[in-house]
């Protein structure tokens, strides 16, 4: 093999998954600043097995407790990292504190590295909560989805409305008495009348949404101009709605729609069995392929327990990197597209193709190949796979060296970019931007560094870092980020170990079938985990990976059944179009273009 | 009574020649496009794809001819025609060869510049009458665009009227047989191409119709007949400014000896004013495109001053006898 190799040498042995510090620590903590603090530690019932400190809390103390982690604590909690509910009322295994609803908090610190769960218990007799918007910004929209979802209403929050749902929607979706299949509802139909309210409610009303029609005191000197874009148009990536208020072409205001492309991913999760959601994972974030499989099967099979062997972590990074360069080749394209360049595109699909043969050479399909199976992955590499990856591997860099001058040091396309839709890194932890957009603003906050998970930490990449936060160094770090990619990739090339390729574990899927046919012993558990599909054990996980877009995770709950209980997916995207009406104001049209192009969102990943 | 309708004739033929060479144009277009792209392009209809345009012709025809609701129907219709209309004028007073050519205008090239301002009421009449926001707004950027460009459109020829002392083209030309006035007025054409290329809104400056931003700009509500008549007015811009660069600069059909006596005069020019679209194409698939104010403060900032300096050394160069046309 290549001289590289000595350097490059991986133990995979010694590869441990990173963990969380001392959930004592950060109690007392607490205590100390809030001494009323009704904390209580979750119980060994609840089996949280992702060991991030969780702990329920009295629903009167939330805001005062939210205030001390975020102000009085030093090393503070910085990102309202996720915030979600869970409908406890058809829970079998039902642990002491759990009431009928829960609302879950997940908060990070990144300058301690922790993350910290707080949970609060609801009854259904009285579905309220003090809103957290005030404190964390990006709760907003979060609480909107809780509202959404499960009808649990946020009081003083500042405008609690429908955000996935239409507005017309009866009911609340992620409830267990809601239907999650066509055949449990009544067939449907479209009267006139109905068409004709469903679409009022899609008509703009500036002033429901908050916004001015004209400007000056007593709006005498001029109106302003509302602009729909979207949900068709061509720089919206996607089914995405923002109503622009302008005054002449500049953006005075600016409210993003969201929910045109919600498919009800998480209510799904809760009728297909653990195996057979993985399907569903690839088509959260479409360009991401396995990368979305990754914190799902992750997640599942921390629950159950299983090890995964070397090999089959090794191919999962692999195959997750290349995922990450093909989303990143068609953002590079489209940003450019966006910005006015029509050819890097086309070159840049070519570059997707060729990888897209070897990821379909691997798994038999392209985009979505639903390839990591829980305990491993799918089948082992086909023969002949190292000279694919190395012939791909020497060929990507000089193709990406074109792409620099073509576009990357394109004069016009600077001047279009550079100091355009900007915001710093603590503007960027407020809004719980993840990811590249992140880390253009010169934070070094990377998973795959910071908390390394399927072996990561064995491997010898750099985290790209911008300084500016503007749309170029988005461009920038996801460049760098390609680069980096290939090396990890080159690394797996060098280093792939042998062995398994998926664990040898009857919670697997699909189950072992060698023995099958030799004792009965084997073949009513291949029989039971093929047709029902295996029973997890009774807990709670939460699992992230760095994605293509910023941080992606599944939190699982797990009633001890053949499928999900509850499943949440913390997507980036959703996160980052929140910060939308903060960075455009005062852009010009074209501006709101190359930042909604350089954030790099999917709007699957926002909807679910 | 004869020489009437010898003339007619000629402006029949040069008329029912542009237009498909307009049309051809969208499939030179694609295809080079295509090939720059690494890709095919149309090449199914007709060898190579030829027919593209025919069978595009044919489908654009057989569409409804709708007028939105909300539009003032009677200058959303007229708009595109205005648009065609100022383009095809453009080429009455264009020397084509020693022989063809509709007009021997005396002031040829005041007329080309007054129709081309005159063309841009096509644009900024579409966006207001479509009665539609995107197409506002590609209006409104039209009319800033093409107001700030046309000034030192204007001023970055008079750099040619002073040397040959003429604004008739065909004497423009005539006066470069001695040398293309290319060699002397090389800022005066790079100031004239940016222009033509903002009057034309091809990329880089198709503000007007940005299609990531306004979606389609001012043509946003056309359809059918009516849009495949802007693309008509789009496409003989393009030529139209190509050929004017090769009459101005670069000797309209006269060449060299011993190239002249190789090919007629008029495939000459035809193949002069072929070298120039292409370089409008590649331009279309290599360049970005400038913010609105950018584009504007460019114009007025850098191109105005420098067109007036042209001149002015043009003028100085003259007096001092150091250069002639």
């Amino acid at each position: 093999m290549a001289a590289t190799d000595s350097k490059n040498k991986l133990d995979f042995s010694a590869s441990k998954d990173w963990q969380q510090t001392n959930v004592i620590d950060i109690y007392e903590e607490i205590i100390a600043l809030v001494p009323s603090a009704d904390l209580v530690p979750v119980t060994a019932m609840e089996n949280v097995v992702d060991e991030i400190p969780s702990f329920w809390l009295n629903k009167f103390q939330l805001c005062q407790v939210m205030q001390a982690l975020k102000k009085e604590l030093s090393k503070p909690f910085d990102m309202c990292f996720d915030l979600t509910a869970i409908d406890e009322t058809h829970r079998v295994y039902k642990a002491a504190h759990v009431g009928d609803f829960t609302v879950s908090y997940h908060l990070r610190s990144h300058s301690r590295n922790q993350d910290i769960r707080l949970k609060v218990a609801l009854n259904s007799q009285d579905k309220t909560l003090d809103s957290v918007a005030s404190i964390w910004l990006n709760a907003n929209w979060y609480e909107r989805e809780v509202w959404d979802m499960f009808g649990i209403e946020f009081i003083s929050h500042p405008y609690l409305c429908r955000i996935l749902m239409p507005k017309t929607w009866q009911g609340h979706p992620l409830l267990k008495t809601h239907p999650a299949r066509a055949t449990e509802m009544a067939p449907f139909t479209l009267p006139p009348d109905q068409q004709e309210a469903e679409q009022q409610a899609l008509k703009f009303d500036p002033q429901a949404w908050g916004m001015k029609r004209q400007s000056g005191a007593q709006g005498k000197d001029n109106d302003f101009m509302f602009l729909n874009l979207g949900p068709n148009h061509p720089s919206v990536h996607g089914a995405f709605r923002i109503v622009l208020q302008m005054d002449g072409e500049e953006i005075v205001d600016c409210v993003p729609d969201i929910g045109y492309h919600h498919r009800g991913a998480e209510k799904m999760g809760e009728r297909q069995s653990w195996h057979s959601y993985i399907p569903y994972t690839d088509r959260i974030d479409y360009l991401g392929g396995v990368m979305n499989n990754f914190p799902y099967v992750m997640a599942v099979e921390k629950l159950a327990g299983i090890t995964v062997p070397d090999r089959a972590k090794v191919i999962r990074i692999m195959t997750a990197e290349m995922f990450r360069i093909l989303s990143h080749l068609l953002f590079y394209g489209t940003f450019a597209q966006d910005i006015g360049a029509l050819s890097p595109i086309f070159y840049m699909f070519i570059d997707r193709e060729k990888l897209f043969g070897i990821i379909e050479a691997f798994t038999g399909a392209r985009m979505h190949p639903s390839w990591f199976r829980i305990g491993g992955v799918a089948h082992d590499l086909p023969l002949g796979w190292e000279k694919l990856v190395r012939e791909y591997v020497d060929y990507l860099p000089k193709r990406l060296d074109e792409y620099e001058k073509m576009v990357m040091q394109n004069a016009l396309l600077k001047k279009r970019t550079v100091d355009v839709g900007a915001y710093t890194s603590k503007e960027a932890l407020a809004w719980g931007v993840t990811g590249p957009g992140l880390r253009a603003t010169g934070y070094a906050w990377d998973m795959r560094k910071q908390r390394p998970y399927s072996g990561y930490e064995q491997f010898d990449f750099e985290v790209p870092l911008g300084h500016k936060g503007d749309c170029y160094d988005r461009c920038r770090v996801r460049v760098e980020e390609m680069r980096q990619s290939i090396r990890i990739i080159e690394q797996c090339l060098n280093n792939m170990p042998s062995g398994a390729y998926k664990a040898e574990h009857p919670q697997t899927t699909p189950p072992d079938k060698s023995r099958t046919m030799q004792d009965i012993d084997t073949l009513i558990p291949h029989f039971v985990n093929v047709s029902w599909g295996p029973v997890i054990p009774v807990g709670e996980v939460s699992v992230f990976v760095e994605a293509t877009k910023g941080i992606m995770g599944y939190h699982l709950i797990s009633d001890g059944n053949t499928m999900s209980y509850r499943t949440r997916i913390r997507t980036p995207s959703f996160a980052h179009l929140q910060m939308l009406p903060l960075i455009s104001k005062g852009q010009m049209v074209a501006d709101l273009i190359a930042t909604l192009g350089s954030i790099d969102y999917v709007m699957a990943d926002v909807d679910r | 009574m004869i020489e009437i309708l010898f003339k007619l004739l000629e402006i029949l033929l040069i008329i029912a020649l542009l237009i498909p060479i307009a049309a051809m144009l969208v499939w030179v277009e694609r295809r080079m496009i295509g090939i720059w792209q690494n890709r095919l392009g149309p090449n199914r209809v007709g060898p190579l794809g030829i027919l593209q345009s025919v069978a595009d012709l044919l489908k654009i025809l057989g569409k409804e001819d709708w007028v939105p609701p909300f539009s003032e129907r009677t200058v959303f219709v007229l708009a595109p025609v205005i648009g065609a209309v100022c383009v095809l004028m453009s080429f009455a007073v264009m020397p084509f060869s020693p022989t063809i050519g509709v007009s021997d205008l005396n002031i040829g090239l005041l007329f080309f510049l007054a129709m081309a301002s005159l063309a841009v009421y096509s644009v900024v009449l579409a966006g207001w009458a479509s009665n539609s926001k995107y197409a506002l707004l590609g209006g409104m950027r039209a009319a800033a665009q093409t107001v700030s460009y046309e000034v030192f459109m204007g001023l970055s020829v008079m750099g040619v009227v002073l040397l040959t002392g003429s604004f008739n083209l065909r004497e423009i030309v005539l006066a470069q047989q001695e040398g293309w006035l290319i060699e002397t007025q090389f800022v005066g054409f790079i100031i004239f191409l940016i222009a033509g290329i903002a009057e034309s809104h091809r990329l880089p400056f198709d503000l007007p119709e940005a299609e990531t931003e306004l979606t389609a700009g001012f043509h946003t509500e056309y359809s059918g007949l009516k849009f495949a008549l802007f693309f008509l007015g789009e496409y003989l811009g393009v030529t139209l400014i190509s050929a004017m660069s090769v009459v101005l600069f670069f000797g309209g059909w006269l060449m060299p000896e011993p190239l002249a006596s190789w090919l007629p005069p008029l495939v000459w020019f035809i193949l002069k004013v072929f070298f120039f679209v292409l370089f409008f194409i590649l331009l279309r698939t290599s360049l970005p495109r400038p913010r609105f104010d950018q584009l504007l403060s460019f114009g007025w900032k850098y191109m105005l001053p420098l067109a007036l300096l042209n001149l002015l050394v043009t003028a100085a160069l003259k007096l001092g006898g150091v250069i002639y046309a």
